[in-house]
Parts: structure tokens; C-alpha cells; sequence
């Protein structure tokens, strides 16, 4: 067992955890943060995606003991008393239909427009490469990416 | 979907970390980015009874101007590559094929060190630093050495370094400005492997190729330079013609893989196309 | 009730409304409730330990040892459960002399799939459980796999059970076939491969069971909540009242969570001996393998037409791959497309021959479309096949045979009526959208100067069958349930509406298209309205959700519920107006006196009065609550033109989509963004269908795409955006609303098809297997051009060869019955 310290939308958890504790099942099981999903075993749905120190990981391919001393910010603290702009812009935009892919989604387009904050529509649709959705067809969510990156998020 | 059990330790400097390591026995792995680890062990297809993180230790990570070479700690990750002034200005076809692997979550993790001590040859990275001539060093509990990349890749994920040693920085050359390159991947999806990948470089001279390197990925089971081609186009005229008659002889002497993505005759067909592509991207034409 | 109720004027003010989902609050800020979030005191975690062989005798387990591991609670083999598990269910027997394997949830003596479940563990947390399945010790005595149905029927091939490796035949047949092909002026014979698909819902599939007492209550990720807890009582004999079934936030199903799985009898049965809720959640690799299947038939299709181009008759002939067993809906799924092979073009004869076949492979069940992706396939390759043939352009010749709009409603040589339709609006529609013409002059171009980039256009013109269904048809086809949908409407005495509704949403927007219709017909605001449903205890009735049926039936259940709301209202009204009820009239939520009074009362009011019952009418019960059950008369019949537009790099095969136009009719429009997701997903489906996916066995039966990584579902980066609109031709039922959600799966996989061999039919090429990998692309071009300098006899050896591979050209069998080449001129 490894004691480890991480903070998790803004609060800091001390837990011991096994070394082999994936952060995504630590965040779910350990934190209580369902808000995350695992869609898949080979780090290739997206799902589980969050921020760690700002930048977006695959929660699944990260072990908890790896986010020792880090800041993760899980899609349960992306609205801050109001909807962060690409919450809301999912919504108005009709970018989700079962809602699964949409937290990973969510975080990967929050990275994305950090390091391109007025991306082509190609350059979001390569943004989100790493994340699959089986319901939308990706065009609302490509629209509500751009949507959200004209009304200026780039956080 | 859940690891077997395994002991972990960070270790904060590299000393620790060899120690820690040669400790652990034959059961013992190195860690950094963890993302083409964590999949095996997530699957259970690998057993380590401890993991060495090396995320820990500063020295591992950075690019630095050696002068005639640039100096990449293992550490490195893709991302870091992409972004990296000193790669963009001297090295851009690393910055470009760790731009193409996998998608930027992964690129956050994901280490230089790590694809390559991993050896896959379906991984991008290996072919661009055997096409680049790099040299890799390891230090383990016998001291530290360096190795040639045409030397560290052995076989299907299996490289030289010796059991308890541990991969430390990689050294590029600095490409001068009459050299063009281009990592060129062929894949199916944004996120699948390449089914091949050719990383070329041309070195261009008076509207000739004066000089090429080829590096194939996934053409076998451990990287290929792809020799006859290089010689074919060494002196040829930098033209898109020349080049893919040149390119012709990409993949000679190869045992390219038949898996459920290519079957080993459209591997080595693609092979040629793709270095007649990546040729004259490198050339300018 | 009268055949004509009344009309009921209230202004469509939501109907046709781009509303913005009540569901996305708690999905976009992760306060989802998905199976796998809910944590119960003391719950135990299940893990199945799985066959590695397709097929194999079960000699010896042994799970005593695993009985010992850190953190175990139980362990169990089939032989633990065998006296209680039964059989998984198939609901749909098609005929009469089907052979309906036994099905047991965990194998006991034999295994016919990878994957299938021999033991399991139970233990204190999901880690604990992974690790304790290496300590079961279990002895197989592998036997020959099946895996080809092309030669699972003949002399000599292995069993996968006893009876043999025929399931059933099922054969549908109108008019007179053999006058149609002997008059014919060409016919046509091709051979297709549906290629077996993995449905991949993003939520892996997850259950959790409590038993407290003899109260069972199962969460799981399942479509059929209703369906569920029936048949959970009828395979495990526990009484129907005691189960209660919810389907909490479910992330997507396309038909694959349209099932009474092995993991939900098991979890209900370790419940019960337990005493202690238990959860099991697959992995992606598991489920992989143990998700039902989609597709999977080899189709032989032959054309008669005359040399206008008139279909005179269409033969289909499949052979269908059930896999190791029948699941719920298994050997239904390509009879629900033999009905759509003759598609929106008229002709007199039609046969449809279909084959059910055993092999040791993960069972096949619905899978978005759900056997009419593979009819329209059929269909819409061949037209292009018999286009090319005569040389008439390929619009036209759809034109030529198409349901005319003023023909509808119109009875199909498969025997069912279709509602309405106009493709001639919808087809004008696309091409405008598309440039078809300008399209067609670039692909001129690029063929006269031999550009190794070549552009192809491909066609999909589709009506479907959907709206599951009337119930005296599936009766009539052996289905063993209804068709109908139930909806109750609660007037709350604050004047807020609860509506309950027997559909089951796990991503389709019920919760806010039923508000919007529900605000339309009872004049409510929507934001008043709240949908209730997925839990069989707040939901006492219902069909659940499947087959595009929720809107045309489910819908149409609310209008009847809602209907009797405002009868009941009426009355009340009309004492309270002292107006009698003919005078009384009712319009947006307000009943009014037609004496000239100005007297009215909204329906809040009357809700409140009802709720108060101080002064209502004699004999008038103090409710306006209301229930429907409503049964369609028919299916309904969205129809559509899509267009695309494909670059093929024919050095190294590689297949770009340039352009993607969807001109669907889906009748009337409740919410135009709900619609517009519905297809823009549908088209995803599809297009991955084409180019990408493919479930693959190796030739020991092994499943090779067990990953995301291997069985490649595309993301935003390998799809095109889509260009949708739409023509609206209402359909009969009140709303004018047809379903949409199978619609642009079932259009699209052809539409792409079409395009590829489209850009290479100069070269000789006339099909690529799907999906249409660059290899496979390639291979077709490097086949085809060596066919060209071979000689005919080294042509026609060539396709034999290939024709076992179903991967090339056919030969075109003419009049005389000779078979001739395929190449150019």
C-alpha cells in the first residue's frame, strides 16, 4: 500500500491506495467521483479522460500512485456555480444522446482549446481523436467545440 | 481490465531508481508514461512483480543543445516533443511522428524513452531514431554506455539493454538546413497503429538528393533502415519520378508482419509507395 | 371509444420545437446514475471466468481453490446453478419446426463460443474477484469449431449440437418468379457478405441485484426493463411481482443491450443464495466477445429486368450465421429485413429464401436496423449493378421503378402497406444538395486523365419498416410478444404533470419529446412536465424501447392517455362552466364556454377542483388520470436519399469521404434537433460498417477484435461532416410521425459502397468485400487490372477462386445462361 495525496477538483484526498489501483477506479470508487466513466481496457474510448495538472490523461492509463501530488479536475469541477461554456455549448449544440463519451469529450475539448483556441473544424475533429462516441456522429459535437472556442474559452 | 498485483517504489534519483531496479530482479520494470505498459498490464498479458517509476526524477526529462547533437532525456514525453523549440529548429521529423502517435491524451504521458525501450515495432518512434542514427544511453548497475540505434533494437519488443539498466537519453544529430524530412503513416483510423510508416530524410543538393534515411515501421519485427532505397536515392534527381523509382527498392530484403491490418505483399507495396511520398516531401517536390 | 375522436385544437406550438434536452443536466455535469456507479451496503463484486476454446467439452471444474482466495465470498461452476438456472430465452420461434438449443446461463457440460461463462467468483471488491480466477482449475476436451456457415450444412461438418447446425428455413414468396426471370430481358446475380459487427455501446454492460427477502431488484443496462423482468421470471421461476427492474442512465444500445443476458439470470441467482447485492461489470474485451453480435449473413441476390430497366421479380437467398445459440430476437433479425428487399421499387415477384445457421461464435441478435441495414444493402448494390448493366444512369433507374408519391398508401410485393412517401421530393432535394452534377463532371475528369485519386458517387434511395409493430403482425410472424406502448399522464393537484411512459431511453431524448408533446395536447407549459420511465415499479407497463417504435407507438400512447385526460377534464369543466360539455370547448389548456360568458378554467384549475373534489359532479371519480395502451395498425415507413460522394486513392486503396448529403422523410418533426442526432449517428453506424468494422474469428475460433484497438470504431477524425435535411410527408397517425432512429445506418453502409465501386467500375471491379479496407480496395484494383491483360480463361479461373472468397466480380449470367466476363468493353 502507498499513501498518496491528490487533489481532486479542488479538494485534497489522503488516501492509501494499492499500487496497481487505476486513477479512473480510484476517482470512482475511492474519491466517489462516478462523474467519470471507463469505456474501455485499451486507452482508446476516452471516456475516463481528465485533467491532471491541467493537462488532459487518460484516467484508465494512469495508476493512482502515479497522481500523487497532483491536481486532477474530473468533469464534476468544470462548472463553478455556472456551466463551464463547453457544458453549456454541449448542450445548446445537442452534443450528446446517452451522455457516456460526453465527460471525456468534454476535458479533451477543454485541452484542446488551451493549446488552439480558435482550432478548423478539422483541427477539433483531430483534438478528439482519442475520444469515441457511438451515438452523435461527432457534427454537434464539433459544432459545439467551435461554438464554445468563438464565445472565447480557452481555459 | 485489473493488473496482476506488483510493488511500486519512486525513486527521486537515478541512482535510486538503478538500484531499485536491480534489486527487483527479472521481474522488475521500468515505468514512465505507462501508456503502453499499463495496457498490457490491464489485459494481464505482463506480470511484473515491480514497477520503478521513474516519473520522479527531473534529470530524465528535457531537451538540451549538446552542440553538433541534441540531448532528449528518456523522460521526454510526446508532447514535450512537439511543442520543443530545440527539436522544432533541429530535428522536426521527431516533432512530427510524436505528433502522429496516438492522440494528445496519450502524448501527455507518453514517453521517448518509453516507446522506444518498449521496442514495438509498430510504434513510430523507433524508425525515426534508427533513420536518424541516434544513440541511446543506459545507465545500469555497471555504469552508463551508449548504443547505437542500428544495435538496440533486437526483436519484437526486446531491445540491448541489459536486465537492470535503464534507459536514460536519447542523442539526435542536428539536421543542417539543406536537410528535408517527413514521417509519412499509413493507418485506418486517427488512433490505430500505422500499418506502415516510412520516416524519411533527404539531404537536397543542387536539385539533387544528395544523401537519404529511410526508417520503416511495422516491416518486421524490429524497425528497418531501408537500405537499397537510400542507396537508389542518393544521387538521384530530386524529382517525384526519380524518387519513386527509388523508392521501388523500399522494403527489400524485409519480412513485413500479416496481421488483421495487412497482409505482408500490401505491406511491402505500401512500403514503396509511401518512401516515393515521403521522399519527395523530404526533397521539397 | 370512436374510430374518429375528437380533434382537439390546441396550437402545435411544441410539436416541430428545437428544444434543448432536459436530460443533458445531470449527463453534462457527470451526475449520471450509470449501472456501475451504484454501490449497495455490503455488495459484492462477480466475476466470470470464460471458455478460450469455440468449442469444447467441459471434463472437470474445480473452484474450491478459488473458494480460499483473499477477499472471495463464493465460487461457482454451471453444475452450482444447474437445477435453477434454465435457459436464456428466444422469444421468436419463426417456425414452427425451429431447432432452439438449450441455453444455460453458465455452461455445464459444454462450451460452443469463446467467451461463453464456466465458473465465477463473488468477492469483496472487483480486484479481489480478477484475481481469484486463476485459482478455478477447469479441464476442457476441445472439439472442431464451426465457423463458416457456407459449409456448417454439409455432410461430415462438426456439430455444434446435437441436432445439427441447421436452425430453420424461413421462406417468403409472392407472385410468379419463375415468368418474371424467364421473360426477362437481363438478369442479374450477385453475391454480398453482411460482415459480423460488434455493436459497441460506449457503457459496457453492468448489473446489480439485491434480494432482500423474496424482493429482488435489478439494476441493469438493459433497453427492455419490462421485457426483462418478464422473462427473468420466466426463466428463473420467480414470481413476476417480486422482481422489480430498472434501467438507470444507460449509455447507448443500438439492439445490443436489447437482451436477457447470462450476467443478469446469474447475478439474480447469486443474489438470492447471498442474501447480499452483487454487481458485475464487463470490461471492453469482454464484452467484446460476449455482447451479442450484428449482421452476418451471406446474401445471394438475383435481379430480373426488362431493358428499360423495369424490375420484373427479385430472388434473396440468405444464409444467416445465428452463432453457438438463439438469443431473444436471434432468428427473427433477417426475417424483420425480407420484407424490405424490394424496397420503394415496385415488381410483381419476389421470393425471399433465409437460412438460420449454428456456429461456435458469440450469438447474433439486433443491431441498429436489425435486418433491413442488410436488405437496403441488398438492394441498393444491385440497382447500381443493373444500372451499370444497362447502361442507364442510376438515379434514373430508381426513378423508373420507385413508388410514385400519389401512389401511396401502397401495398409492397412483400405484403405490407406502406403509409406514404414522395422520393421523388426527396431525391430532387439531395441531388440539389449534393451537386450531383457538377459531381459527376469532376468524376469525367478525373477518369479521361487517369488520376490516381479517383472520385466515385454512391447511392442509397431506402424506406424502412419501423415502429415495432402491430401486434396481430407479429403474431402472425411467431413473435413471441406485442407491439404496443403504454403512457400515463398524472395531473398533479399544483397543476404539474408526471407522465409515465413504457418506453425506455438510454439516449433518445424521451424525457424532453414527451414533455413536448405532452405540453402540446393538454396545453401545459413544458417546462411542467416531467417523464418518468425505465423502472418496471414506476412504470407498470410498457414494450421498452427497440426498432425505432417509441415515438410512433410510444407517442402515440401519450396522445390517448392525453385524450382521456381532457375528457375527464371536459366534464368537470363543464360543471363548473354550468355549460353543457357540447358547449364547452377546449384550446391551449383552457376550457371555455361557448355561450359567450367568458367563463373558462385552465386545466390547473380543473386539477386543483379534481384534487380538492368539493363540489364535482355525481359519479365522477376525483381523478383526471389516465392511462393508454396503444397498438400501431401499422409499421411506419420513413423513407430517404443519400448521397456520397468517395476519393479513392487507388495506389494505396485508401478510401476518403469527400462529401455525405441526407435527405430523410421521417413524417412530422417533433424536435428537429433530436431528429438530426438520430441520423447524423445513424450515418456514423453506418459509414463504419463500410470502411471499418468487422468482427474476426481466427480458424480456431478465437475473437481477433476483442478491443477498441483492433475492432476500429472511427472517432470525429475519420468521418466526414454530414450535409442533413429533410422533406416531410406525414405519416397516418395523428402526430404524422414515422421513426428515425435505425433510418441512417440502414441508408448509409450502401450509400458509401455504392461510391467505392462507383470510382472503380472502369477498371472492372464490381464489388469490395466489406468493410472496404485500403488492402481490400487495393487487392480489387491489383485483381482486376491483371484480369485485364489475363486471358479469359485465366479471367474466369480467377473469379472462381475468388468467388469463395465472395470478394469479386460476378459473373452476369445472361439469357442463355452462359456466364460471361466482367471486364470492360
Amino acid at each position: 500500500m502507498a499513501e498518496i495525496t491528490v487533489t481532486v477538483d479542488g479538494v485534497s484526498y489522503v488516501d492509501n491506495v494499492e499500487p496497481r489501483l487505476l486513477l479512473v477506479h480510484y476517482l470512482r470508487e475511492v474519491v466517489g467521483k462516478t462523474g467519470t466513466p471507463i469505456g474501455c481496457d485499451t486507452s482508446n474510448c476516452g471516456a475516463c479522460t481528465v485533467l491532471m495538472d491541467g493537462a488532459s490523461v487518460k484516467s484508465c492509463a494512469v495508476l493512482a500512485v502515479q497522481a500523487d501530488g497532483t491536481q486532477i479536475t474530473t468533469i464534476e469541477g468544470m462548472a463553478n456555480g455556472e456551466l463551464h461554456p463547453l457544458q453549456r455549448a454541449f448542450h445548446e449544440e445537442h452534443a450528446l444522446q446517452c451522455g457516456y463519451c460526453t465527460p471525456g469529450m468534454i476535458m479533451a475539448a477543454t485541452d484542446l482549446l488551451k493549446e488552439n483556441p480558435h482550432p478548423s473544424d478539422q483541427e477539433i475533429r483531430d483534438g478528439l481523436e482519442g475520444n469515441l462516441c457511438r451515438c452523435t456522429g461527432y457534427e454537434n459535437i464539433v459544432r459545439a467545440v467551435r461554438r464554445a472556442a468563438e464565445a472565447g474559452v480557452s481555459e | 481490465m485489473i493488473p496482476a498485483k506488483f510493488d511500486y517504489v519512486r525513486p527521486s534519483s537515478l541512482n535510486e531508481a538503478v538500484s531499485a531496479l536491480a534489486g527487483g530482479g527479472e521481474d522488475a520494470k521500468v515505468i514512465a508514461g505507462g501508456q503502453s505498459l499499463l495496457p498490457l498490464l490491464r489485459l494481464r498479458l505482463a506480470y511484473p512483480d515491480l514497477l520503478v517509476d521513474v516519473g520522479g526524477i527531473a534529470e530524465l526529462r528535457g531537451v538540451s543543445d549538446q552542440g553538433g547533437t541534441l540531448r532528449i532525456g528518456a523522460r521526454t514525453t510526446h508532447y514535450d516533443l512537439v511543442g520543443d523549440p530545440l527539436i522544432a529548429a533541429h530535428c522536426g521529423l521527431l516533432a512530427e511522428a510524436a505528433g502522429t502517435v496516438a492522440d494528445p491524451a496519450v502524448r501527455h504521458r507518453g514517453t521517448l524513452g518509453g516507446s522506444l525501450a518498449h521496442a514495438d515495432p509498430a510504434g513510430d518512434l523507433p524508425a525515426v531514431i534508427l533513420a536518424l542514427d541516434a544513440t541511446l544511453t543506459a545507465r545500469g548497475p555497471g555504469g552508463e554506455r551508449e548504443i547505437g540505434a542500428a544495435d538496440f533494437f533486437v526483436d519484437y519488443l526486446t531491445t540491448s539493454l541489459a536486465p537492470g539498466e535503464i534507459l536514460t537519453a536519447i542523442t539526435v544529430p542536428k539536421l543542417g538546413a539543406d536537410w528535408g524530412y517527413r514521417y509519412e503513416k499509413f493507418h485506418r483510423t486517427a488512433q490505430a497503429w500505422a500499418i506502415v510508416g516510412v520516416a524519411a530524410l533527404a539531404r537536397r543538393s543542387n536539385g539533387q538528393v544528395a544523401e537519404a534515411r529511410i526508417g520503416l515501421t511495422n516491416m518486421g519485427p524490429v524497425p528497418v533502415r531501408a537500405t537499397a532505397a537510400e542507396s537508389a536515392a542518393a544521387g538521384a534527381s530530386a524529382s517525384r519520378d526519380a524518387l519513386r523509382s527509388a523508392a521501388e527498392h523500399s522494403g527489400e530484403g524485409t519480412q513485413p508482419p500479416g496481421d488483421l491490418h495487412g497482409a505482408p505483399d500490401y505491406r511491402r507495396h505500401l512500403a514503396r509507395v509511401l518512401t516515393g511520398r515521403a521522399l519527395a516531401a523530404a526533397a521539397g517536390v | 371509444m370512436t374510430a374518429q375522436t375528437e380533434k382537439h385544437e390546441a396550437p402545435a406550438a411544441e410539436l416541430g420545437k428545437a428544444r434543448l434536452r432536459k436530460e443533458d443536466a445531470r449527463l453534462i455535469t457527470g451526475q449520471t446514475n450509470w449501472t456501475d456507479n451504484i454501490t449497495l451496503p455490503g455488495m459484492l463484486h462477480i466475476a466470470f471466468l470464460r471458455s478460450p476454446y469455440a468449442h469444447a467439452r467441459i471434463t472437470s471444474v474445480d473452484v474450491s481453490a478459488a473458494r480460499g482466495e483473499p477477499g472471495v465470498i463464493a465460487a461457482y461452476s454451471g453444475a452450482d446453478f444447474a437445477d435453477e438456472q434454465g435457459s436464456l430465452p428466444c422469444a421468436w420461434p419463426v417456425t414452427p419446426d425451429i431447432v432452439i438449443p438449450a441455453h444455460p446461463p453458465m455452461a455445464t457440460d459444454e462450451v460452443r463460443y469463446v467467451g461463453e461463462a464456466v465458473a465465477c467468483v463473488v468477492a469483496r471488491d472487483r480486484y479481489a474477484a480478477a484475481d481469484a480466477l486463476s485459482a478455478i482449475e477447469i479441464d476442457y476436451e476441445p472439439l472442431p469449431p464451426v465457423l463458416d456457415i457456407r459449409t456448417a450444412l454439409d455432410d461430415g461438418s462438426p456439430k455444434v449440437h446435437e441436432a445439427g447446425n441447421k436452425s430453420y428455413e424461413w421462406v417468403l414468396a409472392n407472385g410468379d418468379l419463375d415468368a418474371a426471370f424467364r421473360d426477362a430481358h437481363v438478369v442479374l446475380e450477385r453475391n454480398y457478405r453482411q460482415q459480423r459487427l460488434i455493436p459497441s455501446a460506449m457503457e459496457p454492460r453492468a448489473v446489480v441485484c439485491s434480494c432482500v427477502g423474496d424482493e429482488f431488484t435489478l439494476w441493469s443496462a438493459t433497453q427492455i426493463p419490462h421485457i426483462l423482468r418478464f422473462l427473468l421470471a420466466v426463466v428463473t421461476g420467480i414470481p413476476e411481482q417480486d422482481i422489480r427492474v430498472i434501467a438507470p442512465d444507460v449509455g447507448g444500445g443500438f439492439g445490443s443491450k436489447l437482451q436477457v443476458t447470462a450476467e443478469e439470470v446469474l447475478a439474480v441467482l447469486i443474489a438470492r443464495r447471498l442474501h447480499r447485492p452483487v454487481k458485475w461489470t464487463e470490461s471492453r474485451s469482454e464484452g467484446n466477445m460476449t455482447v451479442h453480435h450484428g449482421r452476418d449473413q451471406w446474401q445471394r441476390i438475383r435481379i430480373a429486368a426488362d431493358s428499360d430497366g423495369k424490375i420484373r421479380g427479385l430472388s434473396v437467398d440468405l444464409l444467416a450465421d445465428m452463432g453457438a445459440y438463439l438469443m431473444l430476437v436471434t432468428p427473427g433479425v433477417p426475417l424483420l429485413g425480407a420484407f424490405m428487399y424490394n424496397s420503394i421499387y415496385k415488381m410483381d415477384a419476389y421470393s425471399f429464401r433465409c437460412t438460420g445457421v449454428f456456429t461456435t461464435k458469440m450469438p447474433t441478435d439486433a443491431y441498429r436496423g436489425a435486418g433491413r441495414p442488410e436488405a437496403t444493402f441488398a438492394i441498393e448494390r444491385i440497382m447500381d449493378e443493373l444500372a451499370a448493366e444497362l447502361g442507364i444512369e442510376p438515379l434514373e433507374l430508381r426513378e423508373r421503378n420507385w413508388i410514385k408519391h400519389e401512389e401511396f398508401p401502397y401495398n409492397s410485393i412483400s405484403g405490407l402497406t406502406y403509409d406514404s412517401g414522395n422520393y421523388e421530393a426527396a431525391t430532387a432535394k439531395a441531388r440539389e444538395l449534393f451537386r450531383y452534377d457538377e459531381l459527376r463532371a469532376e468524376q469525367e475528369r478525373r477518369r479521361a486523365s487517369g488520376d490516381p485519386v479517383q472520385l466515385g458517387i454512391g447511392i442509397s434511395t431506402y424506406t424502412e419498416m419501423c415502429g415495432l409493430a402491430p401486434s396481430r403482425v407479429l403474431g402472425s410472424l411467431a413473435y413471441g410478444a406485442g407491439g404496443w406502448e403504454h403512457a400515463s399522464i398524472r395531473m398533479l393537484p399544483t397543476g404539474k404533470v408526471e407522465v409515465v411512459t413504457g418506453s425506455s431511453a438510454h439516449g433518445q431524448g424521451h424525457e424532453t419529446a414527451w414533455s413536448q408533446i405532452v405540453a402540446d395536447q393538454l396545453g401545459v407549459p413544458f417546462e411542467d412536465v416531467r417523464v418518468l420511465h425505465g423502472d418496471t415499479q414506476i412504470s407498470p407497463k410498457g414494450m421498452d424501447t427497440y426498432g425505432s417504435r417509441s415515438l410512433t407507438v410510444g407517442g402515440m400512447a401519450l396522445v390517448g392517455a392525453c385524450d382521456k385526460v381532457i375528457a375527464k377534464a371536459k366534464t368537470i369543466a363543464s360543471a363548473m362552466l354550468e355549460a353543457p360539455p357540447e358547449e364547452v370547448e377546449f384550446e391551449a389548456g383552457v376550457f371555455k364556454a361557448r355561450n359567450g360568458s367568458g367563463a373558462s378554467k385552465t386545466i390547473q384549475e380543473i386539477a386543483l377542483a379534481t384534487f380538492a373534489a368539493h363540489e364535482l359532479p355525481d359519479g365522477v371519480e376525483p381523478s383526471l388520470d389516465s392511462d393508454a395502451t396503444y397498438d400501431p395498425d401499422n409499421f411506419s415507413f420513413p423513407h430517404g436519399t443519400h448521397l456520397c460522394a468517395t476519393e479513392v486513392d487507388t495506389e494505396t486503396g485508401m478510401v476518403t469521404i469527400r462529401s455525405y448529403v441526407a435527405v430523410d422523410d421521417i413524417g412530422k418533426v417533433v424536435n428537429p434537433l433530436i431528429v438530426d442526432g438520430q441520423v447524423h449517428g445513424g450515418i456514423a453506424q453506418g459509414i463504419a460498417q463500410a470502411l471499418y468494422e468487422e468482427a474476426v474469428y481466427d480458424d480456431a475460433g478465437n475473437l481477433l477484435t476483442t478491443t477498441l484497438a483492433d475492432y476500429l470504431v472511427p472517432s470525429a477524425a475519420d468521418l466526414p461532416s454530414y450535409v442533413t435535411s429533410r422533406t416531410e410527408t406525414p405519416s397516418g397517425n395523428r402526430l404524422g410521425v414515422k421513426g428515425v432512429g435505425e433510418a441512417g445506418t440502414i441508408a448509409s453502409t450502401p450509400a458509401v459502397v455504392n461510391a467505392i465501386v462507383d470510382a472503380l467500375r472502369p477498371l472492372g471491379i464490381r464489388d469490395i468485400t466489406m468493410p472496404c479496407t485500403p488492402e481490400r480496395v487495393w487487392r480489387a484494383i491489383q485483381t482486376a487490372q491483371g484480369a485485364q491483360q489475363a486471358s479469359p480463361a485465366e479471367q474466369h479461373a480467377a473469379r472462381q477462386s475468388d468467388q469463395t472468397q465472395g470478394n469479386s466480380p460476378q459473373g452476369m449470367v445472361t439469357e442463355s445462361g452462359d456466364a460471361q466476363t466482367g471486364g470492360t468493353a
